[in-house]
């Protein structure tokens, strides 16, 4: 499996690196613990971060990144990885740091925007000339239409998708909490396979050609039209939708041995400033700067976006919807 | 009165062997075994009684059992052509069989899912007769009999290398025809190879994960096997419900194999 390859990685080389570090002088390194389609963001973002911060205060900064699926990747932090930061795919992953002690129970109040630097929510892609006229949530449940998104369970970017679809649903005239679900659970019955993470599903979709269409975080849409050709995507915005809310969160016990808060710190500052959201945009995240969000307004329109508070937050939405014998795990329940 | 052998020291060696076993084997699996039971015994039974969990433990050893019985027939057919006979290309084709033990499980698995998707060279053949092997438990079983068939092959070979082949030749001249010598003098003095080849495949494929996950599709209830449920669980910080679900699986695997064990020894072709 490539996210346990890369997480492995990522352990042996944060273990080297740590090896390496202790006793020898300036050389910093930090590891970016992240989610799965962030690869591309963050190596961009390292490269200008690595020269700000070389610019400012004369010291060599290397960061190493590791990606996986947003939940595998806060285990392996539990686990012992040791990220300086994590920027994963939803709070609830990182609370479940904080609820361990990794980090402060108020991460999420110590930067700016609930710590989410950037925002990005789900959209469909389908082949071109979208074959199938999908436009919209109900459009999924066509006869015929195969949709592919990764699992809910090991991937963040799907559990943001659930919330989409549940967001819709629960919007509709005369909807109730059951009418949702019997929404959701005829939407699965739509998806013959379940990958673990963002970018597997998205493979499935643009490589192997499965489906009609994908599930997607916005950026990865956009990145599957880029990689895999304009000409053969088509990205749909559905009528509702989610606002999902990355966020990044400096891993406190993992800093203080290390002796890297502070440019660990900036890196995460960096993520605010015009620089860095230009960056983001770029790389197809909705930036929250308004000068930059403002250059970009024709990539990323307006949309009628639910939130988490929807929801009751992911205190509540984790173990109501995700947790086992959750709605999620309902819904594949035979005769129910 | 002491006996020469090879080695020196009886106590040295067992001590040694207990050590070792200990440490590699016994350690790791008793750490499995205590994770679990702080859920209590009522609650290790719910989480591995789930529906959920057992059609994953259904698909994981009911596709590894076909897969193997599907490759011992096919194994000893190999074994056989490899031992016995001498052809041009016979050692690359021999080097061949260990291409699955080699390969990186997940190649095998991305390799086996992209030519048995519905565009993929077999898919594409497949899919007008209405057959769908990627993303469905029969991509489970082309997964674990590609991964399993080494298996049986290696254990046959040195026994059917030590077959006199004059046992044949005594049934030939004795009267009996192909198909009696088959049944009655090659298979039965194979039977226990052919069963420790099964065991060994069976095990490889309850275990199998690499190559599965990407050809299997991954539903729960459908094509989830219970190795990817373990790591979802642990993906959730579920770990005792993992270790619940490693465990059951373990005990199945144990049980099994003890039988197939015991079974190999009632049989009348074992040498003595």
């Amino acid at each position: 499996m490539p996210h346990s390859a890369l997480t492995r990685r990522g352990a042996i080389g944060a273990l080297l690196g740590t090896l390496a570090v202790t006793p020898a002088v300036a050389a910093t390194t930090l590891l970016n613990v992240s989610y799965d389609p962030t690869r591309e963001l963050y190596r961009d973002i390292n490269r200008a971060f690595i020269a700000a911060w070389k610019a400012k205060t004369g010291d060599v900064v290397t960061i190493n990144q590791s990606h996986g699926g947003s939940g595998a990747q806060a285990r392996a932090v539990l686990d012992g990885l040791q990220a300086d930061v994590v920027t994963l795919a939803l709070a609830a992953d990182i609370d479940a740091l904080a609820q361990r002690g990794l980090l402060a129970a108020d991460w999420q109040s110590r930067l700016p925007d609930n710590a989410a630097p950037f925002t990005s929510t789900i959209v469909f892609l389908v082949r071109k000339g979208n074959p199938k006229q999908i436009h919209d949530w109900p459009d999924l449940l066509k006869p015929g239409v195969q949709v592919i998104t990764p699992n809910p369970k090991t991937s963040g970017g799907a559990r943001w998708n659930v919330l989409g679809a549940l967001a819709w649903a629960r919007r509709q005239p005369g909807a109730t909490d059951a009418s949702a679900e019997d929404y959701l659970r005829a939407l699965f019955h739509q998806v013959p396979v379940l990958d673990t993470g963002a970018r597997g599903a998205t493979t499935s979709f643009a490589q192997r050609g499965l489906g009609d269409v994908l599930l997607a975080w916005e950026n990865e849409a956009f990145l599957a039209r880029k990689e895999f050709g304009d000409a053969d995507f088509e990205i749909v915005l559905p009528s509702v939708s989610i606002l999902a809310e990355p966020p990044v969160a400096v891993v406190d016990s993992v800093v203080d041995k290390r002796d890297t808060r502070t440019v660990a710190e900036a890196y995460l500052h960096f993520l605010y400033t015009p620089e860095g959201q230009e960056i983001g945009a770029r790389n197809f995240y909705r930036p929250r700067d308004p000068a930059v969000a403002a250059r970009y307004a024709e990539t990323f329109p307006q949309l009628t976006l639910a939130t988490i508070q929807d929801f009751g937050g992911w205190a509540k939405a984790q173990p109501a919807y995700f947790a086992d014998g959750g709605l999620f795990d309902r819904i594949f329940m035979p005769g129910k | 009165m002491t006996r020469r052998t090879a080695l020196p020291g009886f106590g040295l060696t067992l001590g040694m062997t207990v050590t070792w076993v200990s440490l590699i084997v016994l350690l790791p699996l008793a750490a499995l075994a205590l994770r679990p039971w702080e859920l209590g015994l009522a609650g290790v039974w719910h989480s591995v009684s789930e529906p959920r969990v057992l059609a994953a433990l259904r698909l994981s050893f009911g596709a590894a059992a076909l897969a193997a019985a599907v490759n011992v027939p096919l194994g000893l057919l190999i074994a056989w052509v490899m031992v016995r006979y001498r052809f041009p290309g016979r050692s690359l084709a021999d080097a061949m069989i260990d291409m699955p033990l080699a390969l990186p499980t997940a190649v095998a698995g991305i390799s086996l899912t992209a030519l048995f998707a519905a565009r993929g060279w077999l898919g594409a053949l497949l899919a007008p007769l209405g057959i769908k092997v990627a993303y469905t438990p029969l991509g489970v079983l082309v997964a674990l009999i590609f991964v399993g068939l080494p298996f049986v092959v290696r254990t046959l070979q040195p026994v059917i290398l030590d077959l006199p082949s004059d046992a044949e030749e005594a049934a030939a001249t004795l009267g009996a025809t192909r198909m009696q010598t088959l049944c009655r003098v090659v298979l039965p003095a194979l039977a226990p190879a052919l069963l420790a080849g099964f065991g060994a495949a069976l095990a490889r494929g309850v275990g199998e994960y690499g190559s599965v996950i990407f050809i299997a599709g991954n539903m729960p209830m459908v094509s989830e096997i219970a190795p990817l449920l373990i790591v979802i669980r642990l993906e959730q910080l579920d770990y005792a419900g993992a270790a619940a679900l490693g465990l059951a699986m373990l005990a199945l695997s144990f049980g099994l194999l003890l039988l197939l064990n015991r079974l190999q020894h009632w049989l009348p072709g074992r040498a003595a």
